[in-house]
């Protein structure tokens, strides 16, 4: 049969339609590239769609001022505790769901979906004071816990979606093989779910990576993110838009790297792990 | 799957709990407690009762910011779940077009939503941005710093920009899980190209879609970060939504009480909408 007909109802100039969307998807990111290899004088003196005399300048202005290069080395930090803390809390308790039937089990989950669907400026202000009490502001742990109050929910869900596609008989069978439930879970259940977590633990360097509001809110100087950091391109002299575009690229490498390697569970995670 | 009733469970669970009472309960009394007591510093409280909240309910910026906020949330969804549908009906479903449509339509979910406003803010101004360039140069009079709907229309297509990709990406996880086989029935059936997306489809993307529509609601009922960096809630208060608002008056003017209320019935609206979710979700998973 004619494969590629059936596959695409939608006609002939349906790579039409991608290409428009993509194009559409691009251009403001091309633009901000484009200005990030622009002297200052170049982007605001004259219009242009390529840079007349590209320089890295602006990328050296980042590397060679730690100010600004520690504020990547502080995200990536906070972003990683952040996924490991989220991603090793939810993989027990994913289970546990998927699993069993507690007493509050379905209270607990909506409980922890509430969580996730929270506005976090209604926290920005109580966790600043949470932290103060504790002195944990300005600290990487801070933002890492922060951001663990939509994480981990999200984690859960992913992770219990992903768990619920492997049989429960396989358990029962390694009970019976007399594993311990710590060896099963590491040994034979892990290895059964590892796209699972690599999954959730791709939305919680995703979601912990976009995040501003309680990042920045909670750090002021020794663990600031990247992403606030930008904004101290608006100065006296005016503003240093090449610095601000090169660091804007700068922050959409890490996403743009690890996005291959997911891309096909991309929707799946989105959906809290139920497509 | 039948689960077996277990109370141990527990133990599996509590790292989670712990973690999320931290990060989540203890928070959120703090938001009572002020919601309720006055403050003149000193960290002496005075009990205040439900006078922050009469205020709140009472204040016509509170009303407006949600009017905002809600029509807002209701012209993305207008616009990003009809566009995110047509786009994913149209991806291509083999060969190398699919990882590359998927990667680079997945782009803008990973770019921190600050960046995400700064790009915006760059490609919209008339004096070094493409858009605001190329629009001046056609003859429009755009100027988002100046004009409200200016500023609206910013906000709004940045938001498409930013999230229309979530909805195709869940639609085309539905598209491809509808078995050659009913494409195959359909074509012997001589069924229109209508028929075959209202009746193969878009069932199969129903439960996709309703997930797209819920987390669109929902992000974008507290957006914070894109507006703020382009507009910063201006101009007046023009685009200025619920989270702006209490952003504002919790941090900038320090108005604990007010903003603490505000909050709490903020918190209480999503709560209802999380439950609406769950449930829809929850019966669905059942059906399936």
């Amino acid at each position: 049969m004619d494969q590629e007909h059936q596959f695409k109802p939608a006609g002939r100039f349906s790579w039409l339609v991608s290409t428009i969307y993509i194009v559409f998807l691009l251009l403001p990111i091309y633009w901000l590239v484009n200005m990030s290899f622009k002297e200052n004088g170049e982007i605001t003196g004259t219009f242009s769609l390529f840079p007349q005399n590209p320089t890295l300048r602006n990328y050296a202005v980042i590397f060679n001022d730690p100010s600004w290069y520690n504020g990547y080395i502080n995200s990536i930090i906070y972003v990683g505790l952040n996924t490991i803390i989220s991603v090793a809390a939810a993989l027990p308790a994913a289970y546990a769901f998927s699993r069993y039937r507690f007493l509050g089990d379905k209270h607990l989950f909506f409980w922890l979906l509430t969580n996730r669907m929270a506005p976090p400026a209604v926290f920005a202000l109580p966790f600043f004071q949470l932290y103060s009490a504790f002195g944990l502001i300005d600290t990487h742990i801070a933002v890492a816990l922060a951001h663990c109050l939509f994480n981990v929910p999200l984690a859960v869900w992913i992770l219990e979606g992903f768990m619920s596609g492997v049989p429960k008989e396989i358990d029962e069978t390694a009970y019976i093989d007399g594993y311990s439930f710590p060896r099963f879970f590491v040994k034979i259940f892990m290895p059964l779910i590892a796209s699972g977590v690599g999954v959730a633990a791709f939305f919680c360097f995703m979601f912990s990576w976009v995040e501003l509001l309680l990042a920045r809110t909670l750090t002021t100087t020794a663990a600031k993110p990247i992403s606030a950091i930008m904004t101290r391109t608006v100065s006296a002299a005016g503003m240093d838009w090449g610095v601000l575009a090169a660091a804007g690229v700068l922050t959409i490498v890490p996403g743009a790297l690890v996005i291959y390697f997911v891309r096909n569970y991309i929707a799946k995670g989105f959906a809290l792990g139920r497509v | 799957m039948n689960k077996t009733w277990n109370n141990k469970a527990w133990f599996l669970v509590l790292p989670v709990l712990l973690l999320v009472a931290f990060s989540a309960a203890i928070p959120l009394m703090t938001v009572v407690n002020y919601s309720v007591q006055d403050t003149f510093g000193n960290n002496e409280f005075f009990w205040a009762g439900t006078d922050w909240f009469d205020e709140i309910l009472h204040s016509p910026r509170f009303w407006e910011a949600l009017q905002r906020n809600l029509l807002f949330s209701f012209i993305i969804l207008a616009l990003e779940i009809p566009l995110g549908i047509f786009i994913a009906l149209n991806m291509p479903k083999k060969g190398l077009g699919v990882p590359v449509c998927l990667v680079l339509m997945a782009l803008p979910l990973l770019i921190p939503w600050n960046v995400v406003g700064t790009i915006w803010q760059v490609f919209g101004r008339v004096d070094i941005g493409l858009l605001g360039r190329v629009l001046a140069s056609l003859g429009f009079d755009y100027n988002y710093v100046r004009d409200p709907i200016d500023a609206w229309i910013t906000v709004i297509v940045m938001d498409v920009w930013h999230w229309t990709s979530l909805v195709v990406l869940l639609c085309y996880a539905g598209l491809v899980s509808i078995p050659d086989a009913y494409y195959q029935a359909a074509k012997i059936d001589g069924a229109s190209r209508w028929s075959v997306f209202r009746y193969i489809q878009l069932p199969k993307m129903n439960r996709v879609l309703l997930i797209a529509v819920l987390l669109r609601f929902m992000d974008s009922f507290m957006i914070y970060t894109e507006p703020f960096v382009v507009t910063g809630g201006g101009p007046g208060n023009s685009t200025t939504f619920l989270s702006i608002d209490l952003v504002k008056m919790a941090i900038g003017q320090f108005d604990l009480g007010p903003a603490a209320a505000m909050s709490i019935v903020y918190f209480l609206i999503i709560l209802l909408m999380s439950w609406i979710f769950y449930t829809v979700m929850t019966s669905s998973d059942a059906d399936s």
